[in-house]
């Protein structure tokens, strides 16, 4: 589903991936792990297109992300194109990035209409189904001022399901949250891994990471340190940078 | 039965005799001027008779009507090249600069004069002579909604800016394009920063509005200036177009009041307008 080959990114004369070789197969939970400033976070936002690939290959579901390969030579795709493929992939935001402006409902529904030309009855059924998935059917016609951190991302999951996705991107999904909250929108998570939703999680949740994830990958200052399954990484450590993290992650 | 609280802390306030003074100060200025101002030679008998004439009145009717449509106008064009000067294109964003430094970088009164007399440059526009077209009402309109369009740009602009890239991103990890997030998500939430400004701005029009008097647009002012060439009571009909001016002003500034109450509401200092601290602090008694 995403295949990333020597991928590199960088931001001006700062180079913040140095070649990521990476692959994510259908139905497959990847979670990511490293220290601030890994590029963990750029990673996931070069797969949809957040920020532009400046050398190497990844791909979503065979197709290139940002570019068009015709004849040997790279074409970049034009913002209808990328919009289309960025429908495609959901994304979960550390700090949610609901609309204010909108319902919890409208959030959910505004996509789907906007942009797949759904009809708005349809969309918004299939939207309190989805808030009713995620625990929240009482709180369609609240605005995400009057909902907690935990119910915002909630809603902010439900309104990325709403475009069904082939892919999810968590980016610290639980990171701006009270620890009493966590538990709620990991809970949600999981069940979506269960359902078999091809998921990549930037996290710092160890024991989500061990229960869900059937790869984690390790990465820090740029490159991928260990990958393998969440017991090799996580409690078989090979190298001693993966070990040091480890160890002061509680 | 309940224990009386704490005794209440009795304390000796502190004096402060300079406010005492600065207030006396204050107090004999202004005996000093309504003094001065009463014993000149104005008729305020004629300032209060003009206030009503219906010469006067009309002048105010237009002065609200030119800056009401100004205002729209500028609004209108303001929203266009903030959105163009924003835009990636770099032929759309460099004429969008041009048009904003041009505007905001003339004075209005030459803007109002170089529309009034266009016809000097375009003898005809569209078959017709310019000079039937360009009436004095057009020609306010176009300069000052021309003008207010470049200052209006540059407030949308900032409104824009202040919403969080995260809603960006967030609209566009969803598949929306830029010109959907733009209508849909961010300038909903722009409007809550572009709105107070705008009410301050529409305020202010209806002062500007009084350039126009110089190419014969019947607005407030050339009303005033019209009655006293004939009746030489200069100073008394341009005190008479003053409270016009306040009064207009007056009742904006009080519906500026709620907007700006209305859209600091949630931030933290909810109550603290500048005319809402105003009227708290003079609510208060003073400590002298």
């Amino acid at each position: 589903m995403v295949l990333a080959e020597g991928v590199h990114k960088s931001f001006g004369r700062l180079e913040v991936l140095k070649g990521i070789d990476l692959q994510v197969s259908r139905g497959e939970v990847m979670c990511l792990l490293g220290p601030s400033g890994s590029g963990k976070s750029t990673f996931l936002r070069c797969i949809n297109h957040l920020e532009q690939v400046s050398a190497g290959r990844l791909s979503v579901d065979g197709h290139l992300v940002g570019y068009r390969e015709k004849g040997g030579k790279l074409y970049e795709l034009k913002e209808k194109e990328t919009a289309r493929a960025r429908a495609d992939i959901g994304m979960v935001f550390q700090r949610f990035n609901l609309f204010p402006h909108m319902t919890a409902l409208s959030n959910v529904t505004e996509a789907p209409v906007r942009v797949r030309g759904r009809d708005r009855r349809l969309a918004e059924a299939r939207a309190r189904e989805l808030l009713s998935r995620v625990g929240l059917d009482d709180k369609a016609d609240t605005y995400p001022a009057q909902l907690s951190g935990g119910q915002q991302q909630r809603v902010a999951i439900a309104r990325a399901l709403a475009m069904e996705p082939k892919l999810m991107l968590f980016d610290e999904p639980t990171s701006a949250l009270d620890p009493e909250l966590v538990g709620e929108v990991l809970a949600v998570m999981r069940s979506l891994a269960r359902d078999g939703m091809t998921m990549v999680v930037v996290t710092h949740e160890m024991s989500f990471a061990r229960d869900v994830a059937d790869q984690v990958v390790f990465m820090d200052a740029g490159v991928v340190v260990e990958a393998g399954s969440a017991t090799d990484v996580l409690d078989r450590p090979q190298h001693e940078r993966t070990r040091e993290f480890l160890s002061r992650v509680p | 039965m309940t224990q009386p609280g704490p005794a209440r802390l009795v304390s000796v306030p502190v004096r402060h005799y300079g406010r005492w003074l600065s207030a006396l100060l204050v107090l004999a200025a202004i005996a000093w001027l309504v003094r001065a101002f009463s014993q000149a030679d104005i008729d305020y008998a004629t300032t209060g008779e003009f206030f009503t004439a219906e010469n006067v009145i009309r002048g105010a009717g237009r002065t609200l009507l030119i800056s009401v449509l100004a205002q729209a106008m500028g609004i209108g064009l303001g929203v266009l090249f903030a959105v163009m000067r924003l835009s990636r294109n770099p032929v759309t964003s460099t004429v969008a600069w041009f048009y904003i430094w041009l505007f905001r970088g003339t004075p209005v009164l030459v803007q109002l004069l170089l529309w009034y007399n266009l016809a000097l440059i375009f003898p005809t526009i569209g078959g017709r002579p310019t000079s039937d077209l360009m009436t004095p009402f057009v020609a306010a309109l176009l300069g000052l909604g021309i003008n207010e369009g470049a200052y209006m740009a540059e407030i949308v602009r900032s409104g824009i800016g202040s919403v969080d890239d995260g809603q960006t991103e967030a609209a566009q990890a969803l598949g929306m394009t830029r010109a959907q997030t733009l209508r849909r998500i961010v300038l909903p939430q722009a409007m809550r920063v572009i709105i107070p400004p705008t009410g301050n701005e529409f305020i202010n029009m209806l002062k500007t509005s009084s350039l126009a008097y110089t190419i014969q647009y019947g607005e407030l002012l050339l009303s005033a200036v019209s009655i006293y060439t004939r009746n030489l009571q200069v100073i008394e009909l341009l005190f008479t177009v003053s409270l016009w001016y306040l009064v207009l002003t007056s009742v904006f500034s009080v519906g500026q009041y709620f907007l700006e109450r209305r859209f600091n509401r949630g931030s933290r200092d909810a109550r603290q307008t500048a005319t809402g601290r105003l009227v708290s602090n003079l609510r208060r008694r003073p400590r002298l």
